[in-house]
């Protein structure tokens, strides 16, 4: 434990601050003025200082620990993005691996919280969230496989190092495909709106976060504020050269071109039911990453 | 002033309850959040979930069924909750004063903070509730 150490954690934790945007930027694009740019902390703060309820039928130690979890696998994974970007961490091998796991465990943690609350609609949003997981993990994956074979590393600095020198991976044919698909499939990892059926709000109430009030219902807000900030990057490192230009402005234009692509995606588009979001990943997405690996094999 | 209670004054989010209501107040209460009105600007947010409201709007002119009902969401919701009577009927049961079905006002089964008289309301006068109860909790 050192300075260094505690201003980088300082960094990455702050680099949430691009959420707001995302309200701000949909209230725009439906001719309204919008909340605040505080608003998302305001909520945060009021929801620390509310009541928690626990259900009387629930597993008392996985509803409170769900949250957390995600919190904690959210974290150390921008720790080591943040860590990488801005200060040319050289990481670890096989690094990209490691991320791609960690992703997965903030849509684990809504499923343990779901399923533990004892509310039917909390498991209906559960069962949702994992129908929706085993949809969007087989293109996502399939989509990181474009930059590995193209740069020939599983290390994020060494990724990055490529595509500073030879341009980046989003340039190229198949690279464009499979950002496509990491696009859409981080979309639905983040919960947001054509793919958002877990927490479907006019259909079943909130899903897996029915039953959860207060703190633990603030922890998953952050958890969708810290994602909002982490996986845009993720994508940027895998496809856009990270954070490899001299300039920092031009980094910050192209993390807030991402993310303005995800509140614009998330605007135009309404709720698919669960199956046609299975439809659409397994037979239509899942196609074009496996035809963007193919051409990268071929070093298209 | 309490740090939490400055967060909840910026972000009141509202869970809606009809206890036969005619519709209209409801009506009138998803006008609030359309562009024209745009209540988010004060954080306002309909939400799904009585766990997740600090604010508990009551429409309608609480018929025998729904009795029950408000008493059990009333006592699911987290504190501090502010409960707003929505409409005439709801303030005061209105033209159903005399109706069979309607036994009780609705500050009979639960403390209600705000009344907002009208028939159905307007958008503004539902605002202006909604503040004036956060007024009150300071």
């Amino acid at each position: 434990m050192n300075f260094y150490f505690f201003r980088d954690f300082f960094f990455s934790c702050v680099w949430e601050v691009f959420y707001p945007l995302d309200r701000k930027v949909t209230a725009r694009i439906q001719y309204r003025v919008g909340p605040p740019w505080y608003q998302s902390f305001a909520d945060l703060l009021k929801l620390f200082g509310k009541e928690t309820l626990i259900p009387k039928n629930s597993s008392v130690t996985m509803f409170m620990l769900a949250p957390f979890l995600g919190m904690s696998a959210l974290l150390v994974s921008g720790f080591i993005l943040y860590k990488i970007n801005l200060f040319n961490m050289p990481g670890f091998l096989g690094d990209l691996i490691v991320m791609v796991y960690l992703f997965t465990i903030p849509s684990l943690s809504l499923i343990l919280g779901g399923f533990a609350s004892s509310n039917p609609l909390s498991s209906l949003g559960s069962s949702r969230e994992i129908k929706l997981l085993l949809g969007y993990e087989l293109p996502f994956m399939l989509a990181i496989l474009v930059p590995v074979i193209q740069t020939g590393s599983i290390r994020f600095s060494e990724i990055i190092q490529f595509q500073i020198e030879h341009g980046a991976v989003l340039y190229s044919i198949s690279g464009s495909l499979a950002f496509i698909a990491v696009l859409l499939s981080v979309q639905a990892k983040m919960g947001l709106v054509p793919f958002d059926v877990a927490e479907a709000e006019t259909e079943i109430l909130s899903g897996p976060l029915t039953e959860y009030s207060g703190p633990l219902l603030g922890i998953f807000k952050l958890n969708k504020m810290l994602m909002f900030s982490i996986l845009p990057l993720f994508v940027l490192s895998c496809f856009w050269g990270g954070f490899g230009n001299v300039n920092p402005l031009i980094n910050i234009l192209k993390f807030l071109t991402i993310v303005v692509i995800f509140t614009l995606i998330r605007n135009t588009n309404p709720r698919l039911r669960v199956d046609q979001a299975l439809r659409f990943f397994w037979f239509k997405l899942s196609v074009i990453s496996s035809i963007a690996v193919i051409l990268a094999l071929g070093g298209m | 002033m309490d740090l939490r209670l400055k967060a909840l004054t910026k972000s009141p989010w509202v869970f809606h309850i009809s206890t036969g209501s005619c519709n209209n107040c409801d009506i009138e209460l998803i006008d609030v959040l359309t562009p024209r009105y745009d209540a988010e600007r004060f954080g306002i947010v309909l939400v799904g979930s009585i766990k997740h409201a600090d604010v508990l709007m009551v429409t309608g002119s609480m018929n025998r069924k729904c009795i029950p009902l408000v008493k059990d969401l009333y006592q699911q919701a987290p504190k501090p909750i502010l409960v707003i009577a929505l409409g005439t009927c709801s303030c005061g049961r209105g033209i159903f004063r005399d109706s069979y079905n309607c036994p009780v006002n609705v500050d009979d089964v639960i403390p209600v903070d705000v009344y907002v008289p009208g028939c159905p309301p307007k958008p503004e006068a539902i605002i202006a509730g909604i503040v004036k109860g956060i007024e009150k909790l300071k």
